[in-house]
């Protein structure tokens, strides 16, 4: 995170140094319209954005799903609310609302913006999939990403990838009408500042061009700093690590893509919707950087390791 | 100049007390609930025991000892008085529980009964909810203990009159035994 905000804080130094002139005065205008700009739309989808979600993978209330299922289902069913009652207890934050999610493909998701306003929700194929301390695992993930308020901290992320993208933009666009040329402060004559001020420069001008590229690739490493940590607390509560390590197998020995669940709300989910095999190193070292979720051997060995299994499988 | 660094120091401590104090506040509070919390899963499964013991009695006639002695154990532990009272009556009931769980087991009919399988499903739950209330209370009232404890919140937190908070404990020697179950019928 910290990195992110460096990241973006240079970039607009270098812009309100060169459009602004001094470095903007006392107040760094460019900085400042670009995170603003930035933060609008994520606080707008901060707020509603779990009811989107819900509704763009076509997720139907628990209740509704039982009312028309067979008896069998239906004990399965009811063993699902109990499991993420316990697990509600276990994290001490209010029963969350139970989603289900008509896709064979084994994954679970959670939104909202923190304890009391979540929802959580799992695809059918992972009811069928996984027995119920498998289960207890993934839902103990996914109440640990509510507790741990991963919403709001990927809401952050977000507003500074559109604030790094906004302000590369305009810069960009500055330089075409000529604006790399220092427009004059009151104390611009500056002897000693000649070679660092080009050196800056260059460097400021690469970063405008690789600024959104690197921007998705901090906010991708945050996302897979918050599985980690989902994975690590939801093992905390459950104290049970290796039964979350046998469901993750279940699920990756499953894998296709989830079609309900779009790419909006992949660092939500358990396992990643899009189907990424980068655990295989079929995309190689590329595709990791801009995966939201950590290679699935690695939560499992991770996992392991908190039980005390270290070596192979 | 030195006047102002001053006051800006001192109005940081004052900052960084009253946040640490209603941080102890809301940890306190967070350590009671916890306590309730358990308090209401033992009510729902005193309440949910007669449900099961009368569905199951019909088809497990064989097991009258083991039926009255869940009853038994509910009753007792309905009129426990005070803690360490509870918590031995309520480890006796859940050890009879947990007997009548693993013999049910034993039934085929049982095993095929639609209504007795969610009740047994009902009562493993509520045997889990009581355990995870127990778990959260102990993690919540180890994360005040420590915050009171860590160093520049130990030198006041005395003061403002936060006390450590107890964990939940095993009273008796015997509950940490491993339950035996004895599936032969008699």
């Amino acid at each position: 995170m910290a990195a992110f905000v460096a990241f973006l804080l240079i970039l607009g130094a270098g812009f309100d140094s060169l459009y602004i002139g001094n470095f903007g005065g006392v107040v760094p205008i460019g900085s400042l319209l670009a995170l603003g700009a930035g933060s609008v739309g994520a606080v707008a989808s901060y707020y509603t954005g779990d009811r989107a979600v819900l509704l763009s993978s076509g997720a139907q209330p628990i209740a509704e799903v039982e009312a028309s299922a067979s008896d069998a289902d239906k004990m399965k069913l009811r063993q699902f609310e109990n499991v993420v009652d316990e697990m509600a207890i276990a994290a001490g934050i209010p029963r969350p609302p139970v989603y289900i999610v008509p896709d064979p493909d084994p994954n679970a998701f959670a939104t909202g913006r923190g304890p009391g306003h979540a929802s959580i929700a799992v695809t059918r194929g992972l009811l069928d999939a996984l027995d119920r301390d498998e289960l207890q695992g993934v839902v103990a993930h996914e109440m640990s990403h509510i507790r741990n308020l991963d919403t709001r901290v990927m809401t952050i992320v977000a507003a500074l990838v559109g604030a790094v993208a906004l302000l590369a933009d305009w810069a960009r666009r500055g330089m075409w009408f000529g604006g790399g040329a220092r427009r004059g402060g009151r104390d611009d004559d500056r002897d000693g500042g000649g070679a660092a001020g080009l050196i800056f420069f260059v460097v400021w001008i690469v970063a405008i061009i690789l600024a959104p590229l690197v921007a998705q690739m901090l906010a991708m490493m945050v996302s897979r700093r918050r599985e980690f940590l989902a994975d690590a607390s939801g093992a905390e509560l459950t104290r049970n690590p290796l039964e979350l390590a046998r469901a993750l197998e279940t699920i990756e020995s499953a894998v296709e893509p989830t079609r309900a669940i779009k790419r909006g709300t992949a660092h939500l989910c358990i396992a990643d919707p899009l189907g990424r095999r980068a655990a295989d190193g079929d995309g190689g070292g590329w595709s990791n950087l801009f995966a939201s979720h950590p290679p699935m051997e690695q939560r499992i060995a991770a996992l392991k390791q908190m039980a005390y299994q270290f070596g192979g499988h | 100049m030195a006047g102002l660094v001053l006051l800006l120091i001192v109005v940081a401590l004052a900052v960084w007390a009253i946040a640490s104090y209603n941080r102890l506040v809301s940890l306190r509070n967070q350590v009671l609930n916890g306590w309730r919390q358990i308090d209401v899963q033992l009510k729902r499964r005193h309440d949910l025991i007669p449900n099961l013991v009368n569905a199951v009695r019909g088809s497990m006639d064989f097991e009258r000892d083991t039926l009255t002695a869940v009853m038994e154990a509910r009753s007792k532990a309905l009129t426990a008085t005070g803690p360490a009272d509870a918590a031995q009556k309520e480890g006796a009931l859940t050890q009879a529980v947990g007997r009548l769980l693993a013999i049910a087991e034993n039934y085929p009919t049982l095993k095929s009964n639609e209504n007795v399988r969610a009740l047994q499903e009902e009562l493993a739950s509520t045997e889990n909810k009581v355990g995870f209330a127990r778990q959260f209370y102990n993690d919540i009232a180890t994360q005040f203990n420590t915050a009171q404890q860590v160093f520049p919140t130990a030198m006041f937190a005395n003061m403002f009159g936060f006390k450590p908070a107890e964990l939940f404990e095993i009273a008796e020697a015997h509950d940490r035994d491993v339950p035996v179950v004895d599936l032969t019928r008699h």
